[in-house]
């Protein structure tokens, strides 16, 4: 197992640089989700209107081609550089916005489909207590909507944590040289051509890793934080 | 829930603070919009030699059209056997014997699991040590098989598993072996209940088309770089890539709407007689609405 002795704390670092990227993703995509889906249903018809073009913008723009957008349109053209000094990092965080966003659109109708879930007589009671568009979200709907939508959630997020592969498309590297899961694969398949398939077997179990955990911790959640009606 | 339930209907105050938002939103998208083009401005992005050719034969005939027909070959081909393969492996899943719906099963989840990128990526360098010569449109559309054709599996199956138990016995009771109940009573109702999310996951399989680039195959946006090298303008090719893109989308997305709205319709006369009154028909529609978007939400995330 040679494979092991000289790619091993490589393949590590790589699937560390992967986690980082799914979990900084993640959160941003949940945070801008969440503000994307208040846009949609908000009383403010412009607002309305932001985050519909937005979702539907995103959603049906190929994610490599967003990613492919971070780099050589926000990065080179308008000069948009999260960390100038800091060219590895700088790439990173295009990385993470760019999935951020695309991840979003998606979090985003999760929600709204959540939304759809929660009966009617509760926003209605809500505002016959008196309570504002924002408290009602807040107090009554959204935490509703949130506890019926946590597998649905969580596939959007095992989707990302797969889809971190695609950063491969503007190249993110650790200042060792080590790459993002599907580029170190790449680099590995190239240099080691008689062992493809042990290398793909090792990045697929790291990827079974990665994502098995979120659905089991759904499954437990959805059921621990189910409404009971 | 509709959203219009979640506030009243505006009173004058409401109305002057719903325009104050609305001002406020305006702004600061006035703000960006000025920011992007000032800057798209000072890199010479508006510049008239950057947009012309493609309002010229010749970057569509020798880059757009070529790329588009690329991705639409990969799509076409990659969606006819991932529909396949989604038949196959979805019935044999439903299998009574264990023997085939374990290893079916396992096929499913194991795809499912794996990035479709190292899927792709694993075919390309798997071709030369099987012997095959190395093509990148065949690792770019079995990587879309595998995957996509996985999740169709799945959305086929809670289709078959959303059915009345009623209309399996009744095949049985008229003397159907298992395969004719699945072949001529199951699949194709589960077909016509599953059909708008079978469509989501092909506008899926249509973006996933472009991981193509990655490998450079050569689809749509693998041309924005082939632009840029003949007409140096590479963010106006961006952005007209991601405009085809995003109409191709919206053709597939109407077909999902019509295809929806069609199978509300037919439902809404068929699920009286399917259940011989036995059951609530709109509860039962609306049992089998639930299924199909919890099928769909667990099946189809977001692709790349």
């Amino acid at each position: 197992m040679d494979l092991f002795s000289e790619y091993g704390s490589a393949i590590l670092t790589s699937f560390g640089l992967t986690l980082r990227l799914a979990v900084y993703s993640g959160i941003f995509a949940l945070i801008l989700g969440t503000v994307l889906a208040v846009f949609r249903v908000s009383p403010v018809p412009v607002l309305r209107f932001v985050g519909a073009a937005v979702v539907y913008t995103f959603r049906n723009t190929p994610l490599t081609l967003v990613m492919f957008f971070a780099l050589f349109g926000l990065a080179y053209q308008l000069g948009f550089n999260p960390a100038p000094d800091d060219l590895y990092e700088n790439n990173f965080r295009l990385a993470v916005l760019a999935l951020g966003i695309y991840t979003s659109t998606f979090v985003c109708e999760v929600l709204r489909a959540g939304i759809n879930t929660v009966p009617l007589g509760q926003a209605e009671a809500a505002r016959a207590i008196g309570l504002t568009f924002t408290q009602n979200l807040r107090h009554v709907v959204l935490p509703q909507a949130l506890r019926s939508v946590i597998n649905p959630l969580a596939s959007v997020l095992i989707a990302m944590t797969k889809n971190t592969t695609v950063a491969v498309t503007i190249g993110v590297v650790t200042a060792t040289g080590v790459n993002e899961a599907s580029g170190q694969m790449k680099t590995m398949m190239e240099n080691e051509s008689d062992q493809i398939l042990l290398i793909f077997i090792i990045f697929a179990i790291g990827f079974m890793i990665l994502t098995l955990p979120i659905g089991f911790v759904a499954n437990w959640a959805s059921k621990r934080f189910a409404v009971i009606r | 829930m509709a959203a219009s339930v979640l506030y009243d209907a505006p009173g004058p105050r409401a109305k002057a603070l719903n325009r104050v938002y609305s001002a406020i939103t305006v702004v600061l998208l006035l703000v960006i919009a000025w920011f992007v083009w000032a800057k798209f401005d000072e890199t010479g992005q508006w510049d008239a030699e950057k947009w012309t050719p493609f309002l010229e034969a010749p970057a569509w005939e020798n880059f757009l059209i070529p790329g588009i027909i690329g991705t639409l070959k990969a799509f076409a081909v990659g969606s006819v056997l991932a529909l396949a393969f989604g038949f196959v492996f979805a019935v044999g899943r439903l299998s009574q014997s264990k023997l085939v719906s374990l290893p079916s099963a396992v096929v499913i989840e194991f795809f499912r699991s794996i990035p479709m990128l190292l899927l792709m990526m694993f075919i390309y360098f798997m071709q030369a040590p099987l012997g095959f010569d190395t093509d990148v449109f065949w690792a770019v559309v079995l990587g879309l098989m595998l995957y996509n054709g996985s999740v169709l599996a799945e959305i086929i199956r809670a289709g078959v598993g959303a059915l009345p138990k009623g209309q399996t016995e009744a095949g049985v009771a008229v003397g159907l072996s298992d395969g004719q109940v699945m072949r001529s009573i199951l699949l194709p109702q589960a077909v016509r209940s599953m059909l708008p999310a079978i469509i989501a996951q092909l506008v899926v399989l249509l973006k996933d088309t472009a991981l193509g680039y990655i490998l450079a195959y050569s689809e749509l946006l693998n041309q924005i770089v082939k632009l840029d090298g003949n007409f140096k303008n590479l963010i106006p090719a961006a952005i007209v890539v991601a405009a085809i893109y995003i109409i191709l989308n919206t053709i597939l997305g109407l077909a999902a709407n019509y295809a929806e709205a069609r199978t509300r319709r037919v439902a809404r006369t068929a699920a009286p007689v399917g259940h011989a009154g036995a059951i609530d028909p709109v509860a039962a529609e609306a049992e089998l609405v639930q299924k199909a978007n919890a099928a769909n939400a667990g099946g189809a995330g977001p692709g790349a």
